[in-house]
């Protein structure tokens, strides 16, 4: 047991971000993949995160308002007789 | 850098394209009213701010150089026109130390955690549960929980999802647009996706 390097839960989802984007230590990410090893909330916690990340990236699909789109092929119009 | 799709879309431009304008128009241009949004006090004044944003786009085609990617350079504008059209209403930036008060919470509730004084201090209390059925989290109607989670954000959190996790920006990219240390935008985009998760659990259960 090496419990001074023992990382509670509560620590390990403010960790969540630095590790899924490759922020943290080797030692750190080391206690980290540990703690989930042994802790169901924390791999729960962590699946979550990624899906959250992933559905959030399927609210994309919008289209701008037309008299905008209008506009802006003016600007552009414009623009091309400069 | 700019990728070779990309000063193909570039050359078009300068040819005066249209299509290939309104294709980028179409990819970009829902994002960046978004962003828009969030610095000034109107729809009506980020519709402005595209619009101006996309004449800097065009008149900088010449000095354009490829050194960041196209997209990249885009947003930069974007935010660029919208803080300056933002600090003429007299708005507070999305990024200012005024602005960097809100919303500084934990990631989970606290009380979801168990005491110091209990066996196994900060350990859960009340787990999260799985969340069953993946085909649900992507239904319109958990889409609108994301968006309503967003729009409650502060708006520099907001801007920094939309630009990573809607957009699809990587961090480096993020921190160039928005002129943001790395350490600065992960914190940011940790606060962001951690309400977005909660909103979802209250949802999903």
């Amino acid at each position: 047991m090496r419990l001074d390097r023992e990382l509670p839960c509560v620590e390990v989802v403010e960790l969540v971000t630095a590790y899924l984007e490759q922020r943290l230590s080797p030692l750190d990410t080391e206690r980290f993949e540990e703690h989930l090893a042994f802790c169901d909330g924390c791999s729960t916690y962590l699946e979550q995160m990624r899906a959250t990340v992933a559905a959030t990236g399927a609210v994309a699909d919008e289209t701008l308002p037309p008299e905008l789109e209008d506009k802006l092929l003016e600007v552009f119009r414009d623009w091309k007789r400069r | 850098m700019a990728t070779s799709t990309e000063h193909a879309v570039i050359e078009a431009l300068r040819a005066g394209d249209e299509d290939a304008f309104r294709a980028l128009v179409a990819e970009l241009g829902p994002s960046m009213l978004r962003l828009a949004r969030h610095y000034v006090s109107s729809a009506a004044v980020a519709e402005e701010v595209v619009q101006e944003a996309w004449l800097g786009v065009l008149r900088g085609l010449d000095r354009f150089e490829g050194r960041s990617s196209l997209r990249t350079w885009i947003f930069t504008i974007l935010t660029n026109t919208a803080k300056t059209r933002g600090v003429r209403e007299g708005r507070t930036l999305p990024f200012s130390s005024l602005a960097a008060q809100e919303g500084t919470g934990p990631a989970v509730e606290p009380d979801r955690f168990l005491p110091d004084d209990s066996r196994f201090p900060g350990h859960w209390a009340v787990r999260p549960e799985r969340w069953e059925g993946a085909e649900r989290l992507l239904a319109r109607e958990t889409l609108d929980v994301i968006e309503r989670a967003i729009a409650r954000l502060p708006a520099a959190q907001a801007i920094v999802l939309t630009m990573r996790d809607v957009e699809g920006f990587d961090s480096a990219e993020v921190c160039n647009a928005l002129d943001l240390t790395e350490t600065n935008q992960r914190v940011l985009l940790h606060r962001a996706r951690s309400a977005v998760r909660r909103a979802l659990e209250e949802y999903m259960r």
